[in-house]
């Protein structure tokens, strides 16, 4: 008698790989393959939540993952991070300036005039989600036709790249903290590990590649009433962000790419004054530009969201919960979206989806011990039953 | 696309190295670190795959297996993984012949020697989790050595159920000091960490945390003087020790199923330790013969 209780592994996988890989493929001669730019362009949303969640600026290789994954965002942004443990470090980049970001989109809920105005930029926030049925049977020609349409109808009055910041015009009246000087080092999260208490540029990293649904699940359980932080949204924007490093021979800052990013600030309702003792802490414990109070002046209290991609649900989401963290750090967690460890080690897509597919690998030997307890104990039971 | 020796950075495998140093010092503490992403899932034994991955030099040999198999799917994905990314490494089914030995769910049954390393693969590095959620305060009990809520839980079980009710994962103490989690072995397993002769090393890549039991190093189940630790019980209802149906041991962990008949029969959970008794019966009886 052979050796049953596990057999044909590899055998096994090859051929559940292949199967795998047929149905990428199923639809034989009549298919054509997607190529990157396809993916970057016709599936642009999904393709940013990848990049967000893959933690990992590269375009190209995000559009691959894609392609390879099926359209899994959890599978997709996993095998960009694992292509990023096999990379160095090699330099970090100084602080960067976000209102040096060129602009395709910048909203404030805030006020109706805002400094550069509104700028609605690309957005299907207002469309009515019907069915566009014309596009089942999309020609060629038409598809083409668009693009040519649209930038034929291009206005010619060119706009400023960048736009000040609205939050400028809030803390120059002094109803906003003072910006406290940026810290040189912030947390690198690929490098060191979390252990809490974190600092708050933990926490931002942590959310800026967490997965998007993890994010707006908790953020919204704030926004419900699980938490009152009472948000409006102080300016949202989409744009190129110019990165900076070191040239290796001057060490003048060169421009050396740009990557596309959303960035959301929210403002939330302030609080009563504390003592300074406590706002001193809490600048300690959250690290540096969340003081809320000039003196004994309440002030409004702020959220930051940021990520790789366009992905406005994230920013928004992420923008909440740091201001709920905030809280939940100065004042101790009165609910989930404000306890630091509750948030930050439930968010990461990574590490829950593969948590999750865990279950389905074999647990025989810890089932094996799982009957043994039972049986024991209902065996004592009976014999306490008689 | 070409990787380096081990699939990680240069950087990374150091931090690990680290990690396992630290975690060698101080027997049974969770060492944090920061726990690159892997090519396979979390919870696919991640933790352990850095430690090996970390550890090994192109002339090891390596032994891969999960529930006590080295040909169950996920031993043969990390193996054949392992054996990709680090070119010049021997692998082996042999538990005898491996330097270092991979393991999901099972210490094999063959005692280990000094120069032998043992990576367990962790889903729940720590032994508080089930009295106490959060982290931060389970740090906290740890540095206190403060288990009592989790004495109140083996206690709770006993007068609940008359039994103790934690089947694998059974909390032990590590040189008279922490309280690990022993990675989900079963309670079967447990006693062979204690004053054994090899490194242990547990890794937990999704919580990010290394821990050690060190060789010699004294790893005791948590009891109560009335209420000894047990392991598996493998009698049938005759008080008879079950056997291997395949090679016939009575001191081994079996693996229970239901076959084509319909009946249930066991079988070593070990697939090295099941083989190397057949091949060695199958000898003595070709002697007896010949």
């Amino acid at each position: 008698m052979g050796y049953v209780a596990i057999k044909g592994g590899a055998e096994a996988i090859q051929g559940a790989e292949e199967l795998f890989e047929y149905l990428r493929c199923a639809r034989g001669e009549a298919g054509s393959p997607l190529d990157s730019a396809t993916i970057q362009n016709q599936l642009r949303q999904l393709h940013s939540r990848v990049l967000s969640e893959g933690g990992l600026y590269h375009p190209e290789l995000a559009s691959l993952a894609i392609k390879q994954s099926l359209g899994d965002t959890l599978e997709a942004g996993f095998a960009l991070r694992a292509y990023r443990s096999t990379q160095p470090r090699l330099s970090e980049t100084p602080l960067i300036d976000t209102s040096k970001m060129r602009l395709i989109r910048r909203i404030s809920s805030a006020f109706k005039e805002i400094p550069g105005g509104q700028m609605l930029g690309p957005s299907n926030d207002y469309a009515l989600r019907l069915l566009r049925l014309e596009l089942l049977d999309e020609s060629p020609e038409a598809f083409r036709q668009v693009a040519h349409q649209w930038l034929q109808d291009l206005p010619q009055d060119r706009l400023p790249d960048s736009f000040p910041k609205v939050l400028d015009a809030l803390r120059n009246e002094g109803l906003l903290p003072k910006q406290g000087e940026g810290k040189a080092q912030a947390f690198d999260i690929t490098r060191e590990p979390l252990v809490f208490p974190v600092e708050r540029s933990a926490a931002l990293a942590t959310m800026a590649r967490a997965e998007t649904g993890s994010l707006l699940a908790l953020a919204y359980s704030n926004m419900r009433g699980y938490g009152d932080i009472h948000p409006t949204v102080a300016e949202l924007r989409v744009g190129y962000l110019p990165i900076e490093l070191p040239h290796p021979v001057t060490g003048e800052p060169v421009e050396v790419g740009e990557v596309l990013m959303t960035e959301c600030e929210v403002v939330a309702m302030y609080d009563k004054p504390t003592d300074d003792k406590a706002v001193m802490g809490s600048d300690i414990k959250a690290g540096t530009g969340t003081t809320q109070h000039i003196g004994s002046q309440p002030t409004f209290t702020l959220g930051y969201g940021a990520c790789f991609g366009h992905n406005e649900v994230k920013a928004i989401s992420m923008a909440i919960l740091d201001r709920a963290l905030q809280k939940g750090m100065q004042e101790g967690p009165s609910n989930p979206s404000e306890d630091p460890e509750f948030v930050l080690l439930h968010i990461d897509g990574i590490d829950s989806m593969g948590f999750a597919s865990h279950y389905k690998m074999p647990h025989y030997v810890t089932f094996q011990s799982d009957m043994d307890r039972l049986r024991t104990t209902r065996r004592k039971h009976k014999e306490t039953a008689l | 696309m070409s990787y380096p020796f081990g699939f990680m950075d240069e950087y990374a495998k150091k931090e690990v190295r680290r990690g396992i140093l630290k975690a060698i010092a101080i027997p049974g503490y969770q060492v944090p670190y920061s726990s690159r992403e892997m090519p396979m899932g979390r919870g696919f034994g991640t933790g352990g795959l850095q430690l090996t991955l970390a550890a090994i030099g192109p002339n090891d040999t390596l032994k891969v297996i999960d529930q006590g198999s080295d040909d169950s799917v996920n031993a043969v994905n990390l193996r054949s993984f392992i054996e990709m990314t680090c070119p010049g490494i021997d692998t082996t089914a042999s538990t005898e012949e491996a330097d270092i030995i991979q393991s999901r769910h099972r210490i094999p049954e063959k005692p280990l020697s000094e120069d032998q390393l043992l990576v367990l693969q962790v889903p729940y590095p720590d032994a508080l989790v089930v009295v106490e959620a959060s982290e931060e305060k389970r740090k906290q009990m740890h540095s206190e050595a403060d288990y009592s809520r989790l004495l109140v839980k083996l206690y709770e079980d006993i007068v609940k159920f008359g039994e103790i009710t934690l089947s694998h994962r059974y909390p032990t103490r590590i040189n008279g000091h922490y309280v690990i989690d022993p990675s989900p072995i079963p309670r079967w397993d447990v006693p062979r960490l204690h004053r054994a002769a090899n490194l242990t090393l547990l890794g937990a890549g999704r919580e990010k945390k290394i821990y050690a039991v060190p060789p010699y190093t004294a790893a005791e189940p948590l009891e109560f003087d009335d209420i000894p630790f047990r392991v598996e019980d493998f009698r049938d209802e005759h008080g008879h020790r079950r056997r291997c149906q395949r090679c016939s041991t009575d001191d081994s962990f079996l693996d229970e199923f239901i076959n084509e008949e319909g009946d249930t029969v066991y079988q070593c959970s070990d697939s090295d330790y099941c083989n190397t008794r057949l091949l060695s019966a199958s000898a003595i009886k070709e002697r007896c013969l010949g």
